[in-house]
């Protein structure tokens, strides 16, 4: 569908260029001070309306974007349907169209089935933004933690990264993959052999590396990424407990020690104390999780920006 | 009343016959082949067929016709008005239906209502278990003496190697072929797509291809423990199709049938979330498609069949892992075929007949069909080899549109249908 004069769809990580990246966070970057000011708001997006159009449960994404669509003068407005649309006897086709007849600038789209935002983009009028589809991608996601990354380390070429725990259902992994392979960074993931397919080797041409040991991944990393461990995972039979997954795969400080000496910790969220990571790592200062919500706020600015028609760097 | 297919190319490979001939059509069946410049029988209806290709009518193997209880989706009327635009004179309905044809009454009707719309023949296939819920053996005796001519439980295939033991020796006395869709749930169930790396980039739950592969190595050893004909539907892996081609070397007596699709497109096609790429047995990847082309080329593979599966437009407008399962099939395979199989070479139009009408018939023992020798029955399937054509969804006779071809171009067409004698589609 053709959109209306410079409206650009965010569908995910794997459809852009670096130079695409750079210029989404730099635009962040630009927007990161407003979140700072005495007065939050800057008109860009004053008279645009943002749906936040939420299938799934999300506060942290959810409220992330409409604060940056707030301090953007934006019209937000958030729709959250607990379940998908199919129980109230609407197509998915049927909720887009309802939606664009009102005219938003903007659909920001969180659902539990991959390719829904692919699917809106064709019929919308409306420029879709993914928070987040299935096991697909979470672009923004990616991009906050390319930001963190970036805002410690000043470049991410170069980098070493490991990635831990569910990669197969996890969409921030495959996000971050993209985003930081394209970007030159070198990355190395791990997790129990049912969560971590070694086919995985082959999803970008290069710079990722399945390792059989979660030690391995770790070893002389600059970021250790840990992913959420869904505990509904356990009742499907990937892991027998959560007890032997902290033991064997969860991020404790010994494993750590194990990462170069300034290496730097990110989880997407929220965490699962004791699991998948230690309450002592989460806690200390090599751990950025914070620092990851705060520059969500910003990155959430500069995709809303950029959708709706604004350039780069602006 | 006569009719005469005039300066066609007759191909029937039944005869070894693969050349110009006449074919003389009275009552319903082929009345005799009457050379160049032999003197014509008078007050005969003449049809032109000079430049076309003739053959013996084409078997579809494999459809979902949805009547009973899918009305919506499909009729048999409609089915058989889509499958005669598609050059096919009889096509086979899989008992999903609701209820499920796993007793004579529906199998009687379903040929009824065939009769009814007058178009192409319905040979149905009956269920193997009662419900098809792959516990009671259904009344394989009486749907045979009804005319189904195989039995399957197709999509819900049985999984109690025990019981589908049981169905085969049973099938046997009444000389049914037992259909098997060869897919281990046990392994694919809430998969979307097949499983390998498009699975893992687009982040949809995969099936892995051994889960046929493991089905379709079970059900060839109990062909062999029991001597029932086996036939493996739409295979769609290298290892499945390996597994037939090892078992026919070995003399087990079993059969496969292709779908257009799973020769033309791969898993790559999903890119892009139209869960009009969702389908049973899932795309595969591209080794899989060059191994299927093979099995083409070398014979392994005996029949090539629709899979012809409507659903209505608001259920495939779903998000992709919650949309039904098939695409609908019966206009494009000709095209497809001559694109993707004879344009490119793989095959000669003599096989293409054999895959489409000789083995069919013969599969499921439907006398009198497969052929044009005369004395058979006058289902004839003419060709355009040369007519380039677009297949757009919009003017589908199918009553669904889930078809990933709309907009295709393709070289090679059916464009006159002839079912017992009578022309029932020209285009």
């Amino acid at each position: 569908m053709d959109k209306p004069f410079r409206r650009r769809d965010l569908l995910g990580i794997r459809d852009l260029t670096a130079a695409e990246i750079v210029g989404i966070l730099d635009t962040a970057e630009n927007f990161s001070e407003i979140s700072n000011r005495e007065v939050k708001k800057v008109p860009a997006l004053r008279g645009k309306t943002v749906i936040n159009l939420f299938f799934e449960n999300s506060t942290r994404t959810r409220t992330s974007f409409e604060l940056a669509a707030k301090r953007l003068s934006a019209d937000a407005i958030n729709i959250s349907i607990a379940s998908s649309s199919v129980t109230k006897g609407e197509t998915l086709l049927d909720t887009a169209l309802n939606l664009d007849a009102m005219a938003p600038d903007c659909i920001v789209v969180r659902h539990g089935s991959a390719g829904v935002p692919h699917q809106l983009a064709m019929v919308s009028r409306a420029a879709i933004i993914n928070a987040g589809d299935g096991a697909n991608e979470h672009p923004t996601q990616a991009l906050l933690d390319a930001m963190t990354i970036r805002e410690q380390k000043k470049q991410i070429e170069g980098l070493e990264v490991a990635i831990v725990g569910d990669i197969l259902h996890s969409r921030v992994a495959r996000s971050n993959i993209h985003l930081l392979t394209k970007l030159g960074a070198k990355i190395r993931v791990a997790g129990p052999g049912t969560l971590v397919p070694t086919d995985f080797q082959h999803l970008v041409p290069d710079g990722l590396t399945v390792c059989p040991h979660v030690e391995d991944a770790i070893a002389g990393a600059d970021v250790v990424m840990i992913l959420r461990i869904q505990t509904e995972r356990q009742d499907a039979g990937y892991f027998p407990s959560l007890r032997e997954y902290s033991i064997h795969y969860g991020l404790t400080n010994e494993r750590l020690d194990l990462a170069k000496k300034d290496a730097i910790v990110l989880h997407p969220g929220p965490m699962n104390r004791g699991i998948e990571i230690a309450s002592e790592v989460a806690d200390s200062s090599r751990s950025l999780i914070l620092d990851q919500v705060k520059y969500g706020v910003a990155v959430r600015m500069a995709v809303l920006y950029l959708a709706t028609g604004g350039n780069p760097s602006q | 009343m006569k009719l005469l297919i005039k300066n066609g190319h007759l191909i029937d490979p039944a005869n070894g016959q693969n050349s110009g001939k006449d074919v003389l059509i009275e009552d319903g069946k082929v009345a005799a082949w009457v050379g160049r410049g032999e003197e014509l029988p008078a007050d005969v209806e003449v049809f032109d067929a000079t430049g076309l290709i003739v053959a013996p009518g084409f078997i579809d193997m494999h459809v979902h016709l949805r009547e009973p209880g899918q009305e919506h989706k499909e009729t048999i009327a409609s089915g058989c008005a889509a499958a005669v635009a598609g050059g096919w004179t009889s096509v086979c309905p899989m008992p999903n239906t609701n209820p499920v044809n796993d007793n004579a009454a529906i199998t009687r009707y379903m040929i009824e209502q065939a009769e009814r719309a007058g178009l192409a023949n319905v040979f149905p296939i009956g269920a193997i278990t009662k419900s098809s819920d792959g516990s009671e053996l259904a009344e394989m005796g009486e749907m045979k003496a009804a005319g189904a001519v195989a039995v399957s439980d197709d999509g819900r295939p049985v999984p109690n190697a025990g019981i589908m033991r049981r169905a085969m020796q049973y099938a046997r006395d009444f000389d049914l072929p037992v259909i098997d869709h060869c897919e281990d749930k046990s392994l694919s169930s809430g998969g979307v797509m097949h499983e390998g790396k498009i699975s893992l980039l687009l982040g949809l739950k995969g099936m892995p291809a051994l889960a046929e592969d493991i089905d379709a190595v079970r059900d060839i050893i109990l062909a062999r423990d029991t001597g029932t004909h086996v036939h493996i539907a739409h295979v769609s892996t290298m290892g499945a199709l390996d597994a037939v081609r090892r078992a026919k070397a070995d003399g087990i007596n079993v059969t496969c049938e292709v779908t257009p699709h799973h020769f033309t497109l791969t898993d790559k096609a999903v890119e892009g979330y139209d869960t009009n790429t969702k389908m049973a047995p899932p795309l595969r990847s591209q080794e899989h498609l060059e191994a299927i082309i093979e099995g083409i080329k070398d014979g392994t593979i005996d029949a090539i069949a629709t899979d012809h599966a409507p659903h209505h437009a608001d259920e495939k407008a779903l998000e992709y892992d919650r949309a039904p399962m098939g695409i609908t099939g019966l206009e494009t395979a000709i095209g497809l075929a001559f694109n993707e199989l004879v344009n490119k070479g793989v095959i000669d139009l003599v096989r293409l007949v054999e895959l489409c009408s000789v083995n069919p018939a013969k599969i499921f023992k439907l006398a009198g069909r497969g052929t044009l020798v005369p004395g058979s029955i006058a289902d004839i399937t003419i060709i355009d080899p040369n007519l380039t054509w677009t297949y757009h969804n919009a003017d589908s006779r199918s009553k669904s549109r889930n078809s990933p071809f709309d907009g295709w171009e393709f070289t090679g067409a059916a464009v006159a249908t002839i079912v017992g004698g009578r022309i029932v589609y020209r285009r």
